[in-house]
Protein backbone atom coordinates (compact mmCIF):
# COMPACT_ATOMS: atom_id res chain seq x y z
CA UNK A 1 0.00 0.00 0.00
CA UNK A 2 1.75 3.43 -0.86
CA UNK A 3 0.53 6.52 0.97
CA UNK A 4 1.14 10.16 0.03
CA UNK A 5 2.64 12.73 2.21
CA UNK A 6 -0.26 14.79 2.52
CA UNK A 7 -2.38 11.82 3.29
CA UNK A 8 0.11 10.51 6.14
CA UNK A 9 0.17 14.36 7.51
CA UNK A 10 -3.40 14.25 7.93
CA UNK A 11 -3.51 10.76 9.71
CA UNK A 12 -0.54 11.70 12.17
CA UNK A 13 -2.38 15.02 12.68
CA UNK A 14 -5.61 13.13 13.45
CA UNK A 15 -3.97 10.97 15.36
CA UNK A 16 -2.66 13.34 18.18
CA UNK A 17 -5.92 15.06 17.98
CA UNK A 18 -7.38 12.55 19.42
CA UNK A 19 -4.74 11.84 21.43
CA UNK A 20 -4.69 15.40 23.08
CA UNK A 21 -8.48 15.68 23.59
CA UNK A 22 -8.33 12.01 25.27
CA UNK A 23 -6.34 13.20 27.56
CA UNK A 24 -7.90 16.63 28.89
CA UNK A 25 -11.33 14.43 28.97
CA UNK A 26 -9.31 11.80 30.86
CA UNK A 27 -8.28 14.63 33.58
CA UNK A 28 -11.74 16.27 34.20
CA UNK A 29 -13.18 13.34 34.52
CA UNK A 30 -10.30 12.40 37.08
CA UNK A 31 -10.93 15.45 39.04
CA UNK A 32 -14.63 15.03 38.77
CA UNK A 33 -13.97 11.60 40.46
CA UNK A 34 -11.27 11.22 42.49
CA UNK A 35 -11.08 14.22 44.32
CA UNK A 36 -13.21 15.02 47.35
CA UNK A 37 -12.08 17.49 49.45
CA UNK A 38 -11.33 16.85 52.54
CA UNK A 39 -13.25 18.57 55.66
CA UNK A 40 -12.07 22.06 56.53
CA UNK A 41 -8.06 21.75 57.20
CA UNK A 42 -7.83 24.61 54.40
CA UNK A 43 -6.25 28.15 55.95
CA UNK A 44 -4.51 26.49 59.00
CA UNK A 45 -0.87 25.69 59.78
CA UNK A 46 -0.55 23.91 62.45
CA UNK A 47 2.96 24.84 64.40
CA UNK A 48 4.17 24.24 68.21
CA UNK A 49 6.81 26.86 70.24
CA UNK A 50 8.38 24.97 72.72
CA UNK A 51 10.15 26.91 75.97
CA UNK A 52 13.07 25.23 77.38
CA UNK A 53 13.54 27.82 79.23
CA UNK A 54 10.27 26.93 80.83
CA UNK A 55 11.06 23.01 80.55
CA UNK A 56 14.45 23.45 82.58
CA UNK A 57 12.22 24.70 85.69
CA UNK A 58 11.58 21.31 86.24
CA UNK A 59 14.40 19.23 85.63
CA UNK A 60 13.43 15.16 85.79
CA UNK A 61 9.86 16.31 84.67
CA UNK A 62 8.25 13.29 81.93
CA UNK A 63 4.72 14.40 81.99
CA UNK A 64 4.09 15.01 79.06
CA UNK A 65 5.43 11.97 77.33
CA UNK A 66 3.33 10.23 80.12
CA UNK A 67 0.64 11.88 78.73
CA UNK A 68 0.99 11.12 75.11
CA UNK A 69 2.00 7.15 76.07
CA UNK A 70 -1.25 6.97 77.35
CA UNK A 71 -3.19 9.08 74.75
CA UNK A 72 -1.35 6.84 71.87
CA UNK A 73 -0.73 3.73 73.55
CA UNK A 74 2.87 3.96 72.96
CA UNK A 75 4.61 0.78 74.64
CA UNK A 76 7.39 0.50 76.85
CA UNK A 77 9.98 -1.84 75.32
CA UNK A 78 12.37 -1.72 77.88
CA UNK A 79 15.26 -1.77 75.46
CA UNK A 80 16.60 1.22 73.12
CA UNK A 81 16.52 -0.96 69.86
CA UNK A 82 13.43 -1.53 69.60
CA UNK A 83 11.99 1.78 71.68
CA UNK A 84 8.90 3.60 70.14
CA UNK A 85 9.21 7.13 70.79
CA UNK A 86 6.91 10.03 69.98
CA UNK A 87 8.06 12.61 71.97
CA UNK A 88 11.54 12.13 73.61
CA UNK A 89 14.49 14.01 75.59
CA UNK A 90 17.84 14.44 74.07
CA UNK A 91 20.86 16.35 75.03
CA UNK A 92 20.91 19.65 73.63
CA UNK A 93 24.30 18.89 70.98
CA UNK A 94 22.50 16.10 69.66
CA UNK A 95 19.60 17.93 68.69
CA UNK A 96 20.50 20.77 67.44
CA UNK A 97 24.10 19.91 65.76
CA UNK A 98 23.89 22.57 63.32
CA UNK A 99 25.19 24.50 66.26
CA UNK A 100 28.62 25.15 66.75
CA UNK A 101 29.36 27.12 69.19
CA UNK A 102 31.80 25.61 71.52
CA UNK A 103 30.71 27.20 74.31
CA UNK A 104 27.39 26.69 75.42
CA UNK A 105 25.52 27.88 79.14
CA UNK A 106 25.27 24.73 81.23
CA UNK A 107 22.34 24.56 82.05
CA UNK A 108 21.16 24.49 78.08
CA UNK A 109 24.40 22.06 77.00
CA UNK A 110 23.01 20.12 80.42
CA UNK A 111 19.71 19.73 79.69
CA UNK A 112 17.57 17.71 77.45
CA UNK A 113 15.72 18.96 74.59
CA UNK A 114 12.13 17.80 73.87
CA UNK A 115 11.46 16.24 70.66
CA UNK A 116 8.71 14.98 68.30
CA UNK A 117 8.22 15.22 64.93
CA UNK A 118 8.63 18.57 63.42
CA UNK A 119 5.73 18.00 60.97
CA UNK A 120 7.79 19.59 58.31
CA UNK A 121 6.58 21.73 55.74
CA UNK A 122 8.13 19.68 53.13
CA UNK A 123 8.90 16.63 54.47
CA UNK A 124 11.44 14.38 52.98
CA UNK A 125 9.45 11.41 54.55
CA UNK A 126 6.01 11.47 52.31
CA UNK A 127 7.98 12.06 49.15
CA UNK A 128 9.80 8.43 50.13
CA UNK A 129 6.51 6.29 51.08
CA UNK A 130 6.17 3.63 48.33
CA UNK A 131 2.61 3.40 49.48
CA UNK A 132 0.84 6.51 50.25
CA UNK A 133 0.76 5.74 53.78
CA UNK A 134 2.22 8.89 55.36
CA UNK A 135 1.38 12.44 53.35
CA UNK A 136 0.94 15.98 54.82
CA UNK A 137 -2.39 17.16 54.97
CA UNK A 138 -3.40 21.03 54.56
CA UNK A 139 -2.85 21.97 58.09
CA UNK A 140 0.29 20.49 57.91
CA UNK A 141 0.55 17.51 60.30
CA UNK A 142 2.25 15.18 58.58
CA UNK A 143 -0.34 11.89 58.83
CA UNK A 144 -0.31 8.22 58.95
CA UNK A 145 -2.24 5.49 57.78
CA UNK A 146 -1.50 2.76 59.68
CA UNK A 147 -3.59 0.22 57.76
CA UNK A 148 -1.83 0.85 54.72
CA UNK A 149 2.03 0.75 56.06
CA UNK A 150 3.77 -1.91 55.04
CA UNK A 151 6.84 -1.70 56.90
CA UNK A 152 10.04 -0.84 54.14
CA UNK A 153 10.96 1.67 56.36
CA UNK A 154 12.09 3.89 53.90
CA UNK A 155 10.56 7.11 56.03
CA UNK A 156 12.85 6.22 58.52
CA UNK A 157 15.39 6.91 56.64
CA UNK A 158 14.46 9.88 54.64
CA UNK A 159 13.51 11.87 58.08
CA UNK A 160 16.83 13.44 58.75
CA UNK A 161 15.24 14.03 62.63
CA UNK A 162 15.07 10.30 63.37
CA UNK A 163 11.06 10.75 64.30
CA UNK A 164 9.82 7.37 63.29
CA UNK A 165 9.80 4.25 65.23
CA UNK A 166 9.48 0.91 63.97
CA UNK A 167 7.80 -2.20 65.68
CA UNK A 168 9.92 -4.77 65.64
CA UNK A 169 7.86 -7.19 67.76
CA UNK A 170 3.96 -6.70 68.44
CA UNK A 171 3.61 -3.66 70.75
CA UNK A 172 0.70 -4.63 72.65
CA UNK A 173 2.03 -6.46 76.16
CA UNK A 174 4.14 -3.89 76.54
CA UNK A 175 1.61 -1.00 77.08
CA UNK A 176 0.99 0.00 80.70
CA UNK A 177 -2.43 1.13 80.18
CA UNK A 178 -4.15 0.67 77.15
CA UNK A 179 -6.79 3.73 76.00
CA UNK A 180 -9.66 2.04 74.10
CA UNK A 181 -10.58 4.97 72.29
CA UNK A 182 -6.65 5.06 69.91
CA UNK A 183 -5.77 2.42 68.40
CA UNK A 184 -2.56 -0.17 69.02
CA UNK A 185 0.07 -0.36 66.40
CA UNK A 186 1.03 -3.90 64.35
CA UNK A 187 4.45 -5.58 64.17
CA UNK A 188 5.86 -4.35 61.23
CA UNK A 189 3.93 -0.76 61.40
CA UNK A 190 6.35 2.49 61.46
CA UNK A 191 4.61 5.43 63.69
CA UNK A 192 5.09 8.83 65.44
CA UNK A 193 3.80 12.16 66.57
CA UNK A 194 0.85 12.87 65.02
CA UNK A 195 -0.04 16.09 66.62
CA UNK A 196 -2.55 14.66 68.18
CA UNK A 197 -4.52 14.54 65.02
CA UNK A 198 -7.48 13.23 66.75
CA UNK A 199 -7.84 15.55 69.51
CA UNK A 200 -7.62 18.53 66.94
CA UNK A 201 -10.36 17.48 65.14
CA UNK A 202 -12.33 17.23 68.13
CA UNK A 203 -11.10 20.80 68.96
CA UNK A 204 -9.04 20.13 71.74
CA UNK A 205 -5.11 21.05 72.22
CA UNK A 206 -2.13 17.90 71.60
CA UNK A 207 -2.33 16.29 74.92
CA UNK A 208 1.47 17.13 75.68
CA UNK A 209 0.50 20.79 75.52
CA UNK A 210 -2.09 19.98 77.98
CA UNK A 211 -0.55 17.87 80.37
CA UNK A 212 2.94 20.52 80.51
CA UNK A 213 2.80 21.63 84.02
CA UNK A 214 4.84 24.79 83.24
CA UNK A 215 2.91 25.80 79.99
CA UNK A 216 6.02 25.21 78.20
CA UNK A 217 4.33 24.38 75.09
CA UNK A 218 2.47 26.96 72.68
CA UNK A 219 0.38 25.08 70.13
CA UNK A 220 -1.23 26.89 67.20
CA UNK A 221 -2.44 27.99 63.64
CA UNK A 222 1.13 29.87 62.32
CA UNK A 223 -1.80 31.27 59.40
CA UNK A 224 -3.65 33.01 62.14
CA UNK A 225 -2.01 36.47 62.61
CA UNK A 226 -3.66 36.71 65.77
CA UNK A 227 -2.90 33.53 66.96
CA UNK A 228 -0.56 32.92 70.43
CA UNK A 229 2.07 31.37 68.59
CA UNK A 230 2.69 33.76 66.49
CA UNK A 231 2.68 36.31 69.07
CA UNK A 232 5.73 34.69 70.55
CA UNK A 233 7.34 33.63 67.11
CA UNK A 234 7.07 37.62 66.80
CA UNK A 235 8.66 38.86 70.28
CA UNK A 236 10.92 35.93 70.96
CA UNK A 237 13.48 34.61 68.68
CA UNK A 238 13.17 31.16 68.24
CA UNK A 239 15.65 28.21 66.54
CA UNK A 240 14.84 25.06 64.95
CA UNK A 241 16.42 21.76 64.02
CA UNK A 242 19.06 21.12 61.14
CA UNK A 243 16.94 24.28 58.66
CA UNK A 244 19.63 23.76 56.95
CA UNK A 245 18.21 21.02 55.12
CA UNK A 246 15.12 22.69 53.53
CA UNK A 247 12.84 20.57 54.99
CA UNK A 248 10.96 23.52 56.99
CA UNK A 249 10.25 21.72 60.19
CA UNK A 250 7.25 23.43 62.11
CA UNK A 251 8.86 22.80 66.29
CA UNK A 252 10.17 26.06 67.38
CA UNK A 253 12.39 26.13 69.79
CA UNK A 254 13.22 28.99 72.68
CA UNK A 255 17.00 28.36 74.19
CA UNK B 1 -18.68 -58.87 37.66
CA UNK B 2 -16.27 -61.46 39.87
CA UNK B 3 -16.99 -61.48 44.06
CA UNK B 4 -19.55 -59.56 43.54
CA UNK B 5 -20.79 -59.39 46.78
CA UNK B 6 -17.23 -58.47 48.89
CA UNK B 7 -16.86 -55.27 46.21
CA UNK B 8 -20.57 -54.05 46.71
CA UNK B 9 -19.44 -54.73 50.95
CA UNK B 10 -16.34 -52.66 49.90
CA UNK B 11 -17.86 -49.94 47.97
CA UNK B 12 -20.32 -49.47 51.55
CA UNK B 13 -17.98 -49.17 53.94
CA UNK B 14 -15.91 -47.20 51.24
CA UNK B 15 -18.59 -44.91 51.39
CA UNK B 16 -19.76 -44.73 54.67
CA UNK B 17 -16.04 -44.46 55.76
CA UNK B 18 -15.92 -41.33 53.17
CA UNK B 19 -18.60 -39.40 54.79
CA UNK B 20 -18.35 -40.78 58.64
CA UNK B 21 -17.26 -36.85 59.48
CA UNK B 22 -20.67 -35.37 57.72
CA UNK B 23 -22.89 -38.13 59.21
CA UNK B 24 -21.17 -37.52 62.66
CA UNK B 25 -21.74 -34.04 62.33
CA UNK B 26 -25.26 -34.72 61.53
CA UNK B 27 -25.97 -37.09 63.99
CA UNK B 28 -24.65 -35.31 66.54
CA UNK B 29 -26.72 -32.42 65.33
CA UNK B 30 -23.43 -30.22 64.71
CA UNK B 31 -24.28 -30.12 60.60
CA UNK B 32 -27.82 -27.89 61.79
CA UNK B 33 -25.94 -25.22 63.94
CA UNK B 34 -26.07 -21.80 63.15
CA UNK B 35 -24.18 -18.73 64.45
CA UNK B 36 -26.34 -17.00 67.20
CA UNK B 37 -24.65 -13.72 67.75
CA UNK B 38 -26.10 -11.58 70.60
CA UNK B 39 -27.88 -7.93 69.61
CA UNK B 40 -27.79 -5.64 72.13
CA UNK B 41 -30.88 -5.17 74.02
CA UNK B 42 -32.10 -1.60 73.21
CA UNK B 43 -30.74 0.83 70.33
CA UNK B 44 -31.09 1.52 66.63
CA UNK B 45 -27.86 0.72 64.69
CA UNK B 46 -26.80 2.78 61.89
CA UNK B 47 -27.89 1.16 59.11
CA UNK B 48 -30.68 -1.73 58.44
CA UNK B 49 -29.94 -5.16 59.56
CA UNK B 50 -29.51 -6.49 56.08
CA UNK B 51 -27.15 -4.11 55.10
CA UNK B 52 -25.10 -4.69 58.14
CA UNK B 53 -24.90 -8.26 57.07
CA UNK B 54 -24.05 -8.09 53.79
CA UNK B 55 -21.76 -4.67 53.64
CA UNK B 56 -21.02 -3.96 57.42
CA UNK B 57 -17.13 -4.89 56.19
CA UNK B 58 -17.20 -2.54 53.27
CA UNK B 59 -18.99 0.25 55.43
CA UNK B 60 -16.09 0.05 58.12
CA UNK B 61 -13.51 0.14 54.82
CA UNK B 62 -15.10 3.32 54.09
CA UNK B 63 -15.07 4.91 57.57
CA UNK B 64 -11.52 4.06 57.55
CA UNK B 65 -10.65 6.04 54.64
CA UNK B 66 -13.13 8.71 55.62
CA UNK B 67 -11.49 9.68 58.87
CA UNK B 68 -7.72 8.76 58.31
CA UNK B 69 -7.47 9.85 54.88
CA UNK B 70 -9.93 13.16 54.87
CA UNK B 71 -10.41 13.70 57.91
CA UNK B 72 -14.18 13.45 58.33
CA UNK B 73 -15.09 12.38 61.81
CA UNK B 74 -18.67 12.30 62.10
CA UNK B 75 -20.58 9.48 61.39
CA UNK B 76 -23.91 10.32 58.56
CA UNK B 77 -26.27 7.80 57.54
CA UNK B 78 -27.56 6.89 54.42
CA UNK B 79 -30.05 9.43 55.09
CA UNK B 80 -27.96 12.11 55.78
CA UNK B 81 -28.37 12.76 59.01
CA UNK B 82 -25.76 13.03 61.79
CA UNK B 83 -26.17 10.06 64.05
CA UNK B 84 -25.88 10.71 67.46
CA UNK B 85 -24.99 8.11 70.63
CA UNK B 86 -26.54 9.53 74.36
CA UNK B 87 -27.32 13.15 72.12
CA UNK B 88 -23.53 13.38 70.90
CA UNK B 89 -22.52 13.11 67.52
CA UNK B 90 -21.58 9.88 66.81
CA UNK B 91 -17.82 8.87 65.24
CA UNK B 92 -17.03 6.87 62.54
CA UNK B 93 -15.38 4.69 64.79
CA UNK B 94 -15.23 0.77 65.44
CA UNK B 95 -14.61 1.00 69.14
CA UNK B 96 -16.50 3.89 69.76
CA UNK B 97 -19.49 3.88 67.33
CA UNK B 98 -19.69 -0.11 66.97
CA UNK B 99 -18.92 -1.46 70.02
CA UNK B 100 -20.33 1.06 72.29
CA UNK B 101 -23.37 -0.99 71.71
CA UNK B 102 -22.46 -4.60 70.67
CA UNK B 103 -20.38 -7.11 72.03
CA UNK B 104 -17.32 -8.30 70.31
CA UNK B 105 -17.42 -11.35 72.12
CA UNK B 106 -20.75 -11.98 72.01
CA UNK B 107 -21.71 -10.39 68.14
CA UNK B 108 -18.74 -10.15 66.30
CA UNK B 109 -16.83 -12.91 66.92
CA UNK B 110 -19.47 -15.38 66.77
CA UNK B 111 -20.08 -15.29 63.19
CA UNK B 112 -16.26 -14.41 62.33
CA UNK B 113 -15.68 -17.82 63.74
CA UNK B 114 -18.13 -19.79 62.63
CA UNK B 115 -16.98 -18.74 58.92
CA UNK B 116 -13.18 -19.02 60.03
CA UNK B 117 -12.66 -15.35 59.12
CA UNK B 118 -10.25 -13.16 61.03
CA UNK B 119 -10.22 -9.82 60.63
CA UNK B 120 -7.33 -7.56 61.60
CA UNK B 121 -9.59 -4.84 62.69
CA UNK B 122 -8.69 -6.23 66.21
CA UNK B 123 -5.12 -6.38 65.98
CA UNK B 124 -4.80 -2.87 66.80
CA UNK B 125 -8.32 -1.75 67.43
CA UNK B 126 -8.79 -2.70 71.14
CA UNK B 127 -12.12 -4.10 72.60
CA UNK B 128 -13.65 -1.99 75.05
CA UNK B 129 -15.14 -4.67 77.21
CA UNK B 130 -11.58 -6.23 78.09
CA UNK B 131 -10.35 -2.96 79.56
CA UNK B 132 -13.89 -2.49 81.58
CA UNK B 133 -13.18 -5.72 82.91
CA UNK B 134 -9.66 -4.60 83.49
CA UNK B 135 -8.07 -7.30 82.28
CA UNK B 136 -5.46 -5.61 80.32
CA UNK B 137 -4.42 -6.72 76.87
Amino acid sequence: MSIDRRKFLAIAGGAAAIGIAGRRTLKVLAKNVISKPSATLAGKRWAMVIDLKKCRELPGCTKCIQACDYAHNIPDMGNSKDEIKWIWKEKFNHAFVEQENYFVPDDVKNNPAILFCNHCDNPPCTNVCPTQATWKREDGVVMMDWHRCIGCRYCMAACPYGSRSFNWRDPRPHIKQLNPDFPTRERGVVEKCNFCEERLSRGLLPACVEACPVKAMTFGNLEDPNSEIREILNKRFTIRRKPELGTQPEIYYII
Amino acid sequence: MYDTGKVIIGIIIFVLLFTSPLLLNLSSGEGTYRPDPKLPASGTCVESKSYMKDYHMEMLNTWRNMVVRQNYRYLKTSDGKYFEINGHRAEMSLTKTCLNCHHKAEFCDKCHNYLDVQPYCWNCHIDPSLIKKEVER
